[in-house]
């Protein structure tokens, strides 16, 4: 049966903080059946946190967009990556293989999170009249849009007045060096170079409990990204839960209603457009961004999908909801399989997975299971797909308002469920 | 042409908020409204009648501009307000409600209600999202939750204001939207059919209801069906059939009038 997740936990901060060690404690697990060191095993969690923190800011940023005002936006890895590429081009050196601006990372960012946004706003204009589903076509073909013209070989260097930059077509493009490596490193392009002070004292403590230097930064960054989730959970939380938020519901349900009660709901639609492709915008370029590299393949169709799916998961028009979501879908969704692939894997003890189909489909005629099995684990990834939608036909039948979207979360500044005066008396009772 | 032609009868100058001329709309080849023109007094309580696809919603919708209308001029309060926005119209103090109640489902009767107020605060994006400007967005906010409280109290939805409006009754939903437009502090209500599907007990409530506000100086403009509540309760009755305006007169000079016996009351084939 159903177990109530408000009668276990009550408040929001609580079921995240719990979700989130809940999560690591599983995946400690994990690392103890797949017999890694603690190095391994604090890397592997790093991994898991980061790829959550992710997740859990785009699921954010879409919350706003359809969770709150329904706008069916299906073009999140267009948007995401404008951003990354507006970052990466502004930062990029100018005598580099593909020229970029040369300015510092602090405009490349805000850059990446204007563009993002004007192009939603440009978006936005035409078609935020269009019904929900030619809303999601237009939506969709511009993100291909955008993505094929990051992977032409037309725009792989091009010139604006003069001036040198380029897109580096389907080889990708560099990324700045993660400013977090400045904490710990003298100079962050040269770690030869020496550490800072902070460097040597943290460093020196995680080198006794013998964790890597590689996985303090790694860990930094994810830190970084989890306060940087809280910062996007805030932001939509005060849009969402407000008298701005209130029109933005009552278009989702009934943009007629909205517009007779006096509210000019094109300009509210354009205005959470616009900052919901910002954040997703923003959201791509601290994803890419530690990887020093980033390339169009990333931003398939897909991507927007799996925003989707974490947010159902979650519960649509929950912000805790949409945390929650993001965490499940990046750790036992998405990287799940591939733990359970390695753990199966070292448990049983497989030999090297069939080529093909047929190699593993021939031997259970006389009853061995074994290459079959590791035929699909070798493949676990393709399988993703179709535990993925095994998941989410569940979820829709079981929960489809999502693990927390059933909760009222009520669009206001205030406590608008009580009574003023008559205290205790407006309450939603026990 | 002055625009103030003050209508004159048996010497009192009275005042017209509403007036419509010569509204037309066509759909495809058929014409839904054609050449509609009349004006609403002040504190009246207006009926509107006529039967099925007579034109009354459709000159509902071409008066809050839920849809454009293909000829004729709408002036309220004096102001010209033909090809204007439904929230334009809304925020001078032109409303309604709608034929089919269009409650919104998944938010609470409270919200529902908090909605409607103008000039709120809280809905401009910079207030809502700097720590100083909360502080007067709360403010607000907190005076107009009094005010929605009343205004459920008087609408007797008070028990319910935290239940989703997808769980009302349709009553419930006809009062939930009137309660909704009267947090606009509107001057003149348009309701489309405000009475369907409610019961009788709730129907008294709702007619003294609009008799107290017209009273006090609202402006009604009602469509219904009801014969008993247009016949006791609306002065003057404008009748519509096949897209146009056959007769307005008081309801005793609707219920003799030949052609609106024909027409709607019930005449021969």
């Amino acid at each position: 049966m159903k177990f109530d997740i408000e009668m276990l936990f009550k408040n929001d901060l609580r079921i995240i903080v719990s979700t989130f060690i809940g999560i690591s404690f599983l995946f400690i697990i994990v690392a103890m059946i797949l017999g890694l060191d603690f190095n391994g095993t604090v890397n592997t969690i790093q991994r898991i946190m980061f790829l959550s923190a992710v997740y859990a800011m785009v699921v954010l940023a879409l919350n706003l967009q359809w969770g709150y005002a329904g706008i069916f936006n299906i073009g999140v890895a267009g948007f995401m990556l404008s951003g990354v590429y507006t970052m990466a081009i502004i930062t990029g050196d100018p005598n580099g293989l593909i020229p970029g601006l040369g300015l510092p990372i602090p405009i490349g960012i805000i850059g990446g999170v204007l563009v993002a946004s004007l192009l939603g706003l440009l978006i936005a204009i035409p078609t935020l009249n269009l019904k929900a589903d030619y809303l999601a076509i237009v939506t969709i073909g511009f993100a291909e849009i955008i993505r094929y013209t990051a992977n032409a070989l037309t725009f792989k260097t091009f010139s604006i007045a003069g001036v040198e930059m380029g897109t580096g077509a389907g080889r990708g493009i560099h990324l700045p060096m993660n400013p977090i490596r400045g904490i710990y490193y003298v100079d962050p392009s040269n770690l030869g170079l020496g550490k800072t002070v902070v460097g040597e004292y943290i460093f020196g403590f995680f080198e006794i409990i013998q964790v890597q230097s590689s996985v303090v930064v790694s860990w930094t960054y994810a830190i970084v990204l989890i306060f940087v989730v809280g910062l996007f959970y805030l932001v939509v939380y005060r849009i969402g839960n407000s008298p701005f938020g209130r029109v933005l519901k009552a278009i989702r349900e009934d943009e007629m209603v909205a517009n007779a009660l006096g509210k000019n709901t094109d300009i509210y639609k354009m205005k959470v457009f616009a900052i919901g492709c910002g954040l997703m915008g923003l959201a791509g370029i601290l994803w890419q961004g530690s990887y020093g590299y980033t390339n169009p393949t990333t931003f398939q169709p897909i991507l927007t999908f799996y925003i989707f799916i974490a947010l159902i998961i979650g519960g649509s028009g929950s912000n805790t909801g949409s945390v929650i979501g993001g965490v499940v879908f990046a750790s036992l969704l998405f990287e799940g399989p591939n733990f359970v692939r390695r753990v199966i894997m070292h448990v049983f003890k497989f030999d090297q997975a069939p080529n093909s189909i047929i190699e593993a489909m021939v031997p259970i005629s006389s009853l061995d299971f074994g290459p079959f099995i590791a035929y699909s684990l070798a493949n676990i990834s393709s399988l993703r797909v179709v535990f993925l939608g095994l998941v989410l036909v569940y979820i829709i039948q079981n929960r489809p308002d999502g693990l927390l979207g059933d909760r009222k979360e009520l669009a206001a500044s205030i406590d608008i469920s009580r009574r003023p005066g008559a205290e205790t008396k407006g309450g939603k009772g026990a | 042409m002055s625009i103030s032609k003050v209508k004159k009868k048996k010497g009192v100058r009275k005042k017209y908020p509403l007036k419509v001329k010569n509204i037309g709309k066509k759909f495809g080849g058929i014409s839904a409204v054609d050449n509609v023109s009349f004006s609403i007094e002040k504190g009246s309580i207006t009926g509107l009648i006529g039967p099925n696809g007579a034109g009354k919603s459709t000159t509902f919708d071409l008066i809050t501009g839920v849809t454009g209308a293909d000829t004729g001029v709408i002036k309220f309060n004096g102001e010209d307000i033909t090809g204007k926005r439904p929230y334009q119209i809304a925020n001078i103090g032109l409303v309604r409600t709608f034929q089919i109640t269009r409650e919104l489902k998944e938010m609470t009767v409270m919200e529902n209600v908090m909605l409607a107020p103008k000039n709120q605060i809280g809905q401009q994006l910079s207030s809502v999202l700097l720590s100083r400007g909360r502080r007067r967005v709360e403010d607000q906010e907190e005076e107009m939750l009094e005010k929605a409280w009343e205004t459920l109290d008087i609408f007797h939805l008070d028990k319910l204001a935290n239940e989703y409006a997808g769980n009302l009754s349709g009553g419930q939903r006809k009062l939930l939207e009137m309660a909704r437009v009267m947090m606009m502090d509107p001057s003149m209500i348009l309701l489309d059919e405000p009475m369907a599907g409610v019961n009788p007990t709730l129907k008294n409530q709702i007619i003294t209801l609009i008799k107290k506000l017209s009273k006090k100086g609202y402006t009604f403009l009602l469509v219904e069906h009801d014969m008993d509540v247009v016949m006791n309760h609306c002065n003057p009755i404008i009748v519509m059939h096949n897209g146009g305006v056959i007769l307005e007169g008081t309801p005793s000079e609707i219920s003799t009038n030949e052609r609106v016996i024909d027409a709607y009351l019930g005449g021969s084939e």
